[in-house]
């Protein structure tokens, strides 16, 4: 957790994933949600989920977490130690709690009645559970659970700093501005101690300025703290600058796979996103090739 | 066999009134996402409010035909039930509406203390024992079949028929469905939300106090405490049938009269109530979305 | 229904005509509510036949204050209230805190403290009695049940309406292992509670999974369940009849209560026989109880577990997305919840001497519940003034014996005392719906203690 751990991002380029979705469905009533999709996290990788909307992307996502029971397929997490889960099997505490898969949410969901310090303290209940001896030991203030709930609080104002909170740390969370939320979710899915970070459109919504940083809060989060990321996001200067390795999924399916640039040129993916039948996408494609300048920034 | 057919007589007529109080539970959760708390005392209510016209008219009018004397008992009973849901409605429960979700339940349960005590306080603790209106019984194939109980279940089919139109086919009724789907929507499509809302508090009271002028010539007698038990298992039997659904309060309401019954009848009569808790909470934690209730799916 | 009518229609008229016509109509919906209820009476003859009594006057007394009521409401009360809001806005909010405010809970506990010897000063040892029983005992039994429920329902967001259940283990636990086995309170006092947290987990565990009023209602559905087993289950709890000459307590086993015993507590101490005694040493011992919840919440609370609580309160799926186990910590919040109900149920079988299944009906439940709610959920000092509003003021009522000079000799006032108690549930919850005290204390914090204002906590789904 301690800042200055070893750097894993020039690893990517040994097959090392962290996650592997393989053959992954998931069907509600007659609706086709995900249909057999397979892709791979690398450890140390960004990886950007994108498509358009109803493209199935916080679906996967809730079957990655454990939220939806897939009805077809294997996601499988192998740690560091190299253990592995397969989190279909598992429920959504167990996800966070023993894969160390964290996650955020489209719709932030922050404990807002609580201050922004005490999300944090939440975020590490395992920890502080089995330091308090399941509360016994704590109820009879025991040294152990003390130094724990020093450390946690050391954890706490690390994450604060990080994610330029510390001024705010007393104050509910439901009173910070919309961007500093997203920041919170996001420390606050961090004192987990994951080695899988799952964020759910972690840019939407925020100003050019905020969506900024929030680049460079996750590539430390990335470097720094030796954790893999998995996103989904909308905003196209976040994906084509921070991830390493974009999936575009359309109904369900996934259409390309690659670095930013590949995807980026796939005609695919262009024509997923500007909608226009199959025959049409070379014409688009050379549309494209001139207004590439845009869409890289 | 015979005895088997007559428990399940019994047992239609007690459902009939389950089913038209369980109504008025459903149709209020449907539509603003409340239990009603104080809705078993308007039963009640309704109850008392036709013993009381009855008195009246027995004193004035000496020989009035029992038919005439049924209709007004229960045209005074809905009267008066209606316009306590309507102001209850009004005072209590629209000020909390989009408040904390937990100050209507409470707002509920005290005028559910309330009414049942503004009762005891106006009319006595006593039983209110009255004379039976119709008594004569049909034998038909060794099934005794009472007048009482032909009536309840020939009006508790009336009034679900002009229900299910009223609700289907009424604007009126557009206007709740479109309220209970969305409410926002449908103030913003020129619905009056609080007028339908009302309506729905009206309707409920209308049809749980017809149950009340029923429960009283069925068993005679009524008392300020009547509405706990009854409120209690008619809420069983909406959510047994999937509360929120309408069809679902009526066979909810059939069927916890038919598990009332048999179970006294084959069991014992001590755990009558003990049966329908239990089958109350074996729904809910087994199938939370009752017998024809829309499943929930959890948004993440 | 024109009286609906909102601040759009009154520009039309001037505010006294529309006060006017408002006052019309609430007089016309209150004949309409109360024309068969008040205005009639229905009452027994020597033939045990129902009749009728007309009381028309008292009808116009009802009809006449709702329609003046009304008016005044509409033509001044309103306008005042909106004037002083409107003054109170411009004022800047109020700074420090008085010394009072600060320092309540420990004042609080300090006049508690002194309470039955200020009572013995005032009324002597045998007037103390009913300060000290009824009021006393009767309004801490409440605050201890409300605090117990509270870590149910104002902590982990659990909606229980069959709290009382738990207080029935208690009471029937300490009632019959005491006339069975002869064991004393003080060993039954634990063990009541552990019975009452087993319980809470048996009925919690296939319960926890329901969301909000569904677990409101299996709940109350379980409650009633346990209250009818204990009526029909007569060879163990002699059904209706209930469970008498349960035990007194002893001070720790060296003194003892009961008359003929030769350490009694008077005849050691050389005081005249009195049962005040007996009854402020229960005061004392309901009081510790209270103060253990009080202090068990307070401590639970900065320990992991109790912050997971109220985080669950706030959002249960996120509590999952971070590795929490919802169920489990669902469940010790019940049965920690129960446990302190079993404490205060034992309590109240050893100072009834009796319990029957009468004393554990819904309205028990929903009581405790309106407590925990009417004084803002979550808050210790919050639901200890509701409680003192809501029981003492009722029991209060009890003493107004004054007001049967106004209504004439056959008024008995106790026989308003639920009446009122549902009606001042409903006035509070519109007129405060989050509850006396609606803010929360932070749990831990970095630099300064804020107050969680009631506008950001939620009230829990589970």
């Amino acid at each position: 957790m301690a800042p200055g751990m070893n750097t894993v991002a020039n690893d990517t380029m040994t097959n090392d994933p962290i996650l592997k979705v393989e053959h992954l469905s998931m069907r509600f009533g007659g609706l086709m949600a995900i249909n057999d999709l397979s892709f791979e996290a690398k450890r140390g990788d960004i990886t950007a989920l994108i498509g358009p909307n109803g493209a199935g992307k916080t679906t996967v996502f809730n079957c990655i977490t454990g939220f939806y029971k897939p009805t077809m397929g294997m996601i499988s997490m192998r740690q560091k130690a190299g253990k592995t889960f397969l989190l279909e099997r598992i429920t959504d505490f167990e996800i966070t709690r023993d894969a160390k898969v964290a996650r955020t949410f489209q719709n932030i969901r922050l404990f807002s009645g609580l201050t922004v310090l005490e999300n944090l303290l939440v975020a590490q209940h395992n920890m502080l559970m089995k330091a308090s001896g399941y509360t016994i030991l704590g109820l009879l203030g025991l040294p152990t659970y003390k130094k724990a709930s020093v450390e946690s609080i050391e954890i706490a104002k690390y994450w604060l700093e990080k994610a330029h909170l510390i001024e705010r740390a007393d104050d509910p969370a439901g009173d910070l501005p919309y961007g500093a939320q997203r920041r919170l979710e996001i420390a606050r899915a961090m004192c987990t101690g994951p080695e899988l970070l799952c964020l759910d459109e972690p840019a939407a919504g925020l100003n050019p300025h905020e969506s900024l940083a929030l680049n460079g809060l996750l590539r430390s989060i990335r470097k720094d703290n030796d954790t893999s990321i998995l996103l989904i996001e909308h905003d196209m200067s976040v994906v084509m600058e921070i991830s390493d390795h974009v999936v575009v999924l359309e109904y369900g399916h996934k259409i390309s796979d690659g670095t930013p640039d590949h995807v980026k040129n796939d005609a695919k993916v262009i024509a997923a996103y500007l909608g226009v039948e199959d025959d049409e996408v070379e014409e688009v494609i050379e549309e494209i090739e001139g207004t590439q300048g845009g869409m890289q920034q | 066999m015979e005895y088997f057919i007559q428990q399940l007589v019994n047992g239609l007529t007690l459902g009939s009134i389950y089913s038209l109080i369980a109504i008025g539970y459903t149709m209020v959760y449907g539509i603003i996402g409340m239990i009603n708390f104080a809705h078993g005392d308007i039963f009640m209510l309704g109850g008392f409010a036709a013993l009381i016209t009855f008195l009246m008219l027995t004193s004035v009018f000496v020989g009035l035909p029992v038919v005439i004397l049924v209709l007004i008992m229960i045209a005074a009973a809905m009267l008066t039930a209606s316009l306590w849901n309507w102001t209850i409605e009004k005072v209590a429960y629209r000020p909390l509406r989009g408040s904390f979700r937990l100050a209507p339940l409470i707002t509920a349960i005290g005028m559910s203390i309330a009414i049942s005590n503004f009762i005891q306080v106006t009319q006595g603790p006593r039983n209110k024992p009255i004379p039976p209106l119709v008594s004569s019984v049909y034998n038909i194939f060794g099934i005794a079949i009472s007048l009482k109980q032909l009536i309840i279940m020939l009006l508790t089919v009336i009034l679900l028929a002009t229900f299910w139109y009223i609700v289907n086919k009424t604007s009126l009724g557009r206007a709740q469905r479109a309220t209970e789907q969305d409410r926002k929507m449908a103030a913003l499509l020129g619905i009056d939300v609080d007028r339908t809302i009302s309506v729905t508090f009206i309707m409920g009271a209308g049809l749980a106090a017809v149950a009340g002028t029923m429960y009283l010539m069925y068993y005679g007698v009524t008392v300020f405490t009547d509405g706990f038990i009854p409120g209690v298992k008619a809420f069983t039997a909406a959510v047994l049938g999937g509360i929120g659904s309408l069809p679902g309060a009526v066979l909810g309401g059939l069927l916890i009269g038919l598990i009332e019954s048999l179970w006294s009848a084959y069991f014992t009569i001590d755990y009558k109530d003990v049966a329908t808790f239990s089958i109350l909470a074996i729904v809910l934690i087994f199938k939370p979305s009752g017998i024809l209730g829309r499943p929930e799916v959890e948004k993440v | 229904m024109a009286n609906m009518s909102n601040m759009s229609e009154r520009a039309g008229g001037s505010l006294t005509a529309w006060a006017l016509r408002e006052g019309f109509y609430a007089g016309a919906v209150s004949l309409g509510l109360f024309v068969l209820f008040v205005g009639l009476e229905t009452t027994q003859n020597i033939r045990n036949e129902l009749v009728l009594n007309r009381r028309l006057g008292l009808l116009g007394i009802f009809v006449i204050v709702a329609a003046v009521g009304r008016f005044l409401t509409v033509a001044y009360l309103r306008p005042w209230a909106a004037a002083r809001k409107a003054a109170a806005a411009a004022k800047p909010a109020e700074g420090e805190e008085g010394f009072s405010k600060r320092n309540f809970s420990k004042i609080a506990i300090v006049f508690l403290l002194l309470y039955p010897l200020i009572a013995i000063s005032i009324f002597g040892v045998q007037g103390s009695l009913k300060w000290v029983d009824n009021l006393g005992i009767q309004i801490l039994i409440y605050v201890m049940l409300a605090w117990g429920l509270n870590i149910v329902v104002g902590l982990a967001g659990l909606l229980d309406l069959g709290y009382v259940a738990f207080y029935a283990v208690g009471a029937y636990s300490y009632a019959l292992l005491s006339q069975h086995f002869g064991l004393s309170f003080w060993v039954l006092l634990p063990l009541a509670g552990i019975l009452a947290a087993f319980w809470g987990m048996i009925l919690g565990f296939p319960v926890l999974r329901l969301k909000g009023d569904y677990l409101a209602i299996v709940t109350l559905a379980f409650g009633e369940i346990i209250r009818l087993v204990l009526i029909n289950w007569t060879e163990v709890t002699k059904g209706t009849f209930g469970v008498s000459g349960i035990p007194k307590v002893s001070v720790f086993g060296i003194w003892s209560f009961d008359v003929s015993a030769a350490n009694n507590f008077a005849k050691a101490f050389g005081l005249p026989m009195s049962s005040a005694y007996y009854k402020i040493f229960l005061f004392y011992l309901i009081l510790a109880l209270a103060l253990l919840t009080a202090y068990v919440t307070i401590r639970l609370r900065r320990m992991p577990i109790g912050r997971t609580w109220e985080a669950m309160r706030e959002d249960e799926i996120a509590c999952r997305s971070l590795g929490i186990n919802t169920v489990t910590t669902k469940l010790t919040a019940f049965s920690i919840g129960a446990m302190f109900g079993g404490f205060a149920g034992s309590f109240f079988a050893v100072r009834q001497g009796f319990v029957s299944p009468e004393s554990f009906v819904f309205l028990e439940s929903a009581i405790i519940l309106a407590i925990v709610v009417l004084g803002g959920m979550g808050s210790l000092v919050g639901i200890a003034v509701a409680a003192v509003v809501m029981i003492g003021g009722t029991e209060l009522l009890r003493e107004m014996q004054f007001l049967k000079r106004v209504f004439g000799p056959d008024f008995t006032p106790e026989l308003y005392r639920m009446l009122i108690f549902g009606l001042a549930m409903v006035v509070v919850m519109v007129w405060k719906p989050r509850g006396f005290v609606g803010s929360r204390e932070p749990t831990a914090f970095l630099r300064e203690r804020k107050v969680v204002s009631g506008s950001f906590t939620k009230e829990g789904h589970g």
